[in-house]
């Protein structure tokens, strides 16, 4: 053992000068931009939504709808404006979403380097979010590119005509096609999961509510995901089961 | 008085540099004749402050915002674990917000009585001068004490005072003083004022050129043992309690710093004086490690009371009212179940003693709520206590609505430490002594809700002021590495821990500990004797050699080793034992929370004898046998008068 | 009753840890779990083995020393309980029990259970206090509080720092911990001249230490041995939001 003397440098302050990270990029920041793009993220879910129940009017007012997106402010606009704004903020809110998440996820998988050798289901207000998340987060980011390939860009759907969007919808749902149908119901429930807890974190994060509010915005976030899920399986299984055809 | 076989009779104290005139314009007199620091030279300063409890911590943050350079250090892993986190009730302070007739005298009165005779009337004036600020300075801080609706801060009456002037927190009162007094000093951490070492233990003191000049410590985590020079060294390392093995203290409570220092010739003062709480959870079994206390405020709506007949093993529901006896209420109708805490504690004893005990071991009597819960009601019982039955329930496992707690005495508070002058200053120049570590102003007996207000009274207010009469004189001459009196005492640190690391023993730490304790229980606990005390100052030099000869500490020097950490530890409370034992033994009357069996009326109870022993009993370390200084007590403003509960 | 534990050890902080297995008899359902290795270490002195190192104090849930995750569990099975408030008899005879350090990389393991947790200290010392010098105080009743917002106060300021947030905290996040203080000072009155420098310091130091960032996933205040509430995150949120827009 060693009694060496080892005389203590002065005290001295914090290190000057050190300079400040933005702010937006600081846990909280990040936080922020996950669920403000969240939640734009979440109007045009809900949006989606609604516009997809067209097709239980039929081909004309589905196609009608799908063209009237492309032709909104025509002939003021040009052609597919109101598309490409939507789409430019919906990529933009992807990205910020995607981006942070990203940046969020690597954070903490630094703050925990040394995994738990015994790990019990997880307690508290919002239990199993965390395992829901980001696996959802996955399946619904596959779940997209395969979506995007097929009804937008109809890479692999058999109606390559972009004006019919029913037929397209129609066609890809068709019973011998069932794994597709069954893939999209998949990802139909990670959103459920991903919105349930989604819904609220963002408001938790942007409002910070007090115990009582919390409560009510759980369940405000359980009825829109329950409705968002219902309404968007509804196309699928009614074309699965020849309802619509 | 001639000489005991176990100790000297030396000179008395003349000094304790207490300023003269009226006794409400001292403090004011001492801060001015005190001579000051300029803030240039404050820089050029170093002061070292051992422990970050209420009074470290407020100590090292004031002497920091001053511009000294401060080193400050603790065992825990971090300044906020210091003990007084664990403090419950409250803290006094002479307000008089509720216009009850409170005020600096009547505290002052108050607290002298309550320390029955044997503390020094111009410090417990001062105490009592400063609380006020006390408060000002924890709000200010941001400490949430409790208010009422129109905003203003709540107070409480309590351990049977007859003014509300206790502030509190709910029941965590020194958790959030604490906090306060952290975050000040983290502050300082910040602005580079403050060294803070934590998980560091101090070992000895260096004492140079008359001065006490630095201190040597151990890295707890590396195993490393460095040296710290300093101007001045002050001690704010708390209580000793755990010399008993199980009391209220902390697990880490200990008495190392002050015994080093005092091993290096600061006199220990008053060190039998021992205040035992009333209620606390009683042992459940020979794993217990200590003991919980419940809150004193428990037993404004709980009765005490045991079987009437020894040996009633029936279930507490289930013995008629004839057959129960309320002791505190039949012995003392006045206060009832309100006495103070040592005689609480003595009747519970005393009760137990005749057989008439209840729960494992009949150590324990029953504080019962039936009364309350009938006449509040349930809820409201809840609303004041549930926390507390809580935390019982978590403990015992019972359910206290429906079955009396069982409560039983246990050590709580150490009333005697290093001893100091009016300056804080020890008899060692350079030493300050801060906190429960000195012999504090409470003098035999503690009353509730004092300890709090002494840690910051001597932190923030005291200790800043005096201590810079004592720096004036520096910066003191250079200590070099190689000078004689650091490296002894660095050799004796590593002899120390060598010995205990090479020692080819078979029996723990913490077996030796536990027999300690029960020994000091047993004989230097609640009630004394003559007969007892000198049984038990020989068990303890036998337990001492065999605790050398058989104690095993496993792993080594360079690691964390909390084996290694007890030992040392363990080691100086074996001659704290000692030392308390004779100085009880030397104490031939009752006073406070020393009762000596020899000592009472014809009532049974404490018989004080200001003749012979109006003193302080300030012992110097010596190989043979400590010597004894006294210094004599006046009483000028407050007349003596012996205590009664009746 | 008869345990079968799962113990991690560790040498020091840069040695490989592993979970090891002990058998403990005779262990009284009235002892407290830290006092149930008290029993343990007694016998592996006995046995010539190095005892298992963890950290503990006051034994009575207040100074915040204690923290193992026993089970999966910051400060095991029982809410609002703390390690050293929990009991054996929320054990049954023949259990095996798991008992980690807290795991975080802001909280490095120093042997065995105990870790190092001064990144909290250094999170308050970048704010979390209010600057008020000794004897610069103005009378206590200057400035009252509404009993609500002192109550509120309290109730964040009853942290005790143990860091059992973090360990149950799926991103290793101290959000928790920072929160309550931030708070604490943000409801009284003496806490707002530097309420918006101290909460971006208290950031910065936060995400500086290396925790993660907090997702909303609650588990902090589940195993929050104090039941600190996640409003705490909600209006620190509010409050670094307007401290970083300036608005405050
Ligand atoms: C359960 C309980 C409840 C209480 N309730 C009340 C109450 O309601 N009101 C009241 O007025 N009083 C109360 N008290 C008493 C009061 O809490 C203490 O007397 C007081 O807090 C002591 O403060 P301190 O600063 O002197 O020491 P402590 O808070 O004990 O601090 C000691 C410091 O010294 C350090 N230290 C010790 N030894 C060493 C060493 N060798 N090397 C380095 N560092 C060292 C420690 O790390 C620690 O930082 C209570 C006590 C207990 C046990
Ligand atoms: C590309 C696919 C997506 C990825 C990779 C992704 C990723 C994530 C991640 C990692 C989180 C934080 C998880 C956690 O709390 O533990 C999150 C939160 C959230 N996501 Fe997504 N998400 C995706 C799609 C969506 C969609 C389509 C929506 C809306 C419909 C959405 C809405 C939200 C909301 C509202 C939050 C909560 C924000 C917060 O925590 O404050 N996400 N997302
Ligand atoms: C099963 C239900 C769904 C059906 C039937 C469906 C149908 C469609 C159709 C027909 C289009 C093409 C619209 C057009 O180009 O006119 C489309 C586009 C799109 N869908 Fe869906 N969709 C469903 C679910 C989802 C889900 C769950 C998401 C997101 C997670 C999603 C995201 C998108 C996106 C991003 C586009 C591209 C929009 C654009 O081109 O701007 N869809 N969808
Ligand atoms: S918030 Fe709770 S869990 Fe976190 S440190 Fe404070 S008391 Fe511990
Ligand atoms: S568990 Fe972690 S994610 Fe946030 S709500 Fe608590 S800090
Ligand atoms: S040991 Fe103090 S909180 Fe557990």
């Amino acid at each position: 053992m060693s009694t060496e003397l080892r005389s203590r440098p002065a005290a001295s302050g914090p290190a000057a000068g050190a300079g400040h990270a933005p702010r937006w990029r600081s846990s909280i920041g990040l936080k922020i931009i996950m669920a403000v793009s969240g939640i734009a993220l979440v109007g045009f879910i809900v949006a989606h939504m609604a516009g997809n129940l067209h097709v239980f009017e039929g081909p004309e007012r589905m196609n009608e709808y799908a063209e009237g997106l492309r032709t909104f402010g025509e002939p003021l606009l040009p052609r597919e404006s109101l598309l490409w704004a939507m789409r430019l903020g919906l990529i933009a809110a992807a990205a910020a979403h995607i981006a942070s998440s990203v940046a969020l996820t690597r954070r903490a998988s630094r703050a925990r380097p040394v995994k738990y050798a015994s790990r019990k289901a997880a307690r508290g207000e919002a239990a199993h979010a965390a395992a829901t998340m980001r696996w959802g987060a996955i399946v619904i980011a596959a779940f997209v590119v395969w979506h995007l390939l097929d009804l937008t860009f109809r890479a692999v759907n058999p109606v390559k005509d972009v004006p019919d969007a029913y037929g397209a919808v129609v066609a890809t749902f068709a019973p011998e096609r069932w794994p597709v149908t069954v893939f999209y119901l998949a990802a139909l429930v990670a959103l459920g999961f991903h919105l349930r807890h989604g819904i609220w974190s963002a408001v938790q994060t942007i409002a910070g509510p007090s115990a009582v509010w919390r409560r009510r915005w759980r369940a405000a976030a359980l009825v829109t995901a329950v409705t968002v899920v219902a309404g968007f399986a509804a196309v699928p299984l009614a074309v699965s089961f020849g309802l619509v055809s | 008085m001639t000489d005991h076989a176990h100790f000297r009779t030396g000179d008395p104290i003349a000094d304790t540099a207490a300023p003269a005139g009226p006794i409400s314009e001292r403090w004011q007199r001492r801060r001015f004749s005190g001579r000051l620091v300029n803030p240039a030279n404050r820089r050029k300063l170093r002061v070292i402050v051992v422990g970050t409890g209420l009074a470290g911590a407020s100590a090292a943050a004031t002497l920091g915002e001053l511009g000294y350079r401060v080193a400050n250090y603790c065992f825990q892993d971090s300044p906020r674990r210091a003990h007084s986190i664990a403090a419950q009730g409250g803290i006094n302070a002479a307000k008089n917000y509720r216009n009850d007739g409170d005020s600096v005298h009547r505290l002052f009165y108050d607290t002298v009585k309550g320390g029955d005779f044997r503390s020094r009337e111009s410090n417990v004036h001062r105490l009592a001068e400063v609380s006020t600020e006390i408060i000002d300075q924890c709000v200010a801080q941001g400490v949430p004490f409790a208010r009422e609706y129109g905003g203003l801060l709540d107070n409480r009456s309590f351990g049977g005072a007859q003014v509300s002037r206790t502030f509190y927190a709910r029941g965590q009162t020194g958790q959030q003083l604490l906090l306060g007094a952290y975050q000040a000093l983290e502050r300082q951490v910040a602005a580079g004022a403050v060294d803070l070492h934590t998980r560091h233990e101090m070992l000895e003191l260096v004492v140079t050129g008359g001065r006490a000049r630095g201190i040597v410590v151990r890295d707890l985590v590396t195993g490393e043992v460095t040296t710290e020079i300093a101007d001045a060294v002050v001690l704010a390392t708390g209580g000793y309690g755990n010399v008993f093995f199980l009391s209220t203290n902390a697990k880490g409570c200990n008495v190392t710093a002050s015994w080093r220092a005092h091993r290096k010739g600061a006199y220990f003062a008053n060190p039998c004086y021992t205040q035992i709480h009333p209620t606390c959870i009683p042992q459940s079994g020979d794993h217990q490690s200590k003991l919980t206390l419940m809150s004193e405020s428990l037993r404004n709506d709980g009765r005490v009371w045991v079987p009437a007949r020894r040996g009633d093993d029936r279930a507490p529901g289930d013995v008629p009212e004839a057959e129960r006896d309320y002791y505190l209420e039949r012995r003392y109708p006045a206060f009832g179940n309100l006495v103070p805490r040592d005689i609480a504690s003595r009747a519970a004893k005393a009760v137990c003693d005749e057989g008439r005990g209840v729960g494992p071991g009949g150590l324990g009597v029953y504080l019962d709520f039936g009364a309350a819960i009938d006449r509040l009601g349930k809820d409201a019982v809840e609303a004041k206590y549930g926390n507390l039955f809580t935390m019982y329930e978590r403990i015992t496992g019972e359910n206290p609505y429906e079955r009396p707690m069982r409560i039983y005495p246990a050590v709580h508070y150490t009333m005697g430490g290093l001893w100091v002058d009016y300056d804080l200053q020890s008899n060692l120049p350079g030493l300050f002594v801060a906190g429960e570590a000195n012999f504090s102003d409470h003098g035999a007996n503690r009353l509730g809700a004092s300890a709090l207000m002494q840690g910051l009274s001597d932190g923030y207010f005291v200790l800043p002021n005096t201590i810079s009469d004592y720096l004036a004189d520096g910066p003191f001459e250079e200590v070099s590495d190689d000078h004689e009196d650091l490296a002894a005492a660095r050799a004796e640190v590593d002899r120390r821990l060598a010995f205990f690391l090479g020692n080819d023993g078979d029996r723990t730490v913490d077996s030796f500990h536990r027999e300690l304790g029960g020994i000091m229980w047993e004989y230097c606990g609640m009630e004394r004797t003559d007969q007892g005390l000198r049984k038990a100052i020989g068990l303890i030099a036998d337990l001492r050699d065999e605790f050398y000869r058989r104690v095993r500490v496993p792993g080594t020097g360079a690691e964390l080793n909390q084996q290694l950490e007890k030992a040392g530890r363990v080691a100086d409370f074996f001659e704290l034992a000692e030392l308390m034992c004779i100085d009880a033994l030397h104490r031939a009357e009752s006073c406070g929370g020393h009762f000596r069996a020899e000592s009472q009326t014809a009532d049974g109870e404490a018989a004080r004898d200001d003749e012979r022993f109006s003193y302080v009993a300030a012992w110097e370390w010596a190989a043979e046998a400590p010597v004894l200084h006294k210094e004599e007590l006046a009483f000028e403003y407050v007349k003596p008068t012996q205590r009664s509960y009746k | 009753m008869k345990l079968r534990l799962r113990i991690w050890r560790q040498p020091d902080a840069e040695a490989a840890g592993r979970m090891v297995p002990y058998e403990i008899d005779g262990v009284s359902e009235d002892a407290s779990f830290l006092e149930m290795l008290d029993v343990l270490n007694e016998h592996l002195i006995a046995d010539g083995a190095d005892p298992v190192a963890f950290d503990h104090d006051c034994r009575e849930g207040i100074c915040g020393a204690c923290s193992l995750v026993i089970d999966g569990r910051p400060h095991g099975p029982q809410a609002a309980t703390t390690t050293c408030q929990l009991h054996m008899r929320q054990f049954s005879d023949g259990d095996t029990i798991d008992i980690e350090p807290w795991r975080a990389g802001p909280f490095p393991v120093v042997k065995d259970l105990v870790v190092d947790r001064t990144a909290f200290d250094r999170i308050i010392q970048a704010g979390g206090y209010i600057s008020a010098p000794t004897g610069t105080a103005p009378d206590a009743h200057a400035a009252p509080v509404p009993k609500a917002d002192a109550d509120a106060a309290f109730a964040a300021a009853a942290c005790i720092g143990c860091g059992a947030c973090v360990a149950a905290c799926p991103n290793g996040s101290g959000m928790l911990f920072m929160a309550a203080k931030v708070d604490h000072l943000a409801r009284m009155p003496q806490g707002q001249p530097e309420r918006s420098t101290r909460v971006l310091g208290m950031v910065e130091a936060h995400d500086g230490a290396g925790f993660g960032g907090c997702t909303n996933t609650g588990e902090c205040s589940a195993a929050c041995p104090k039941e600190i509430g996640l409003d705490v995150i909600g209006r620190l949120n509010r409050d670094f939001r307007k401290a970083a827009a300036g608005t405050a």
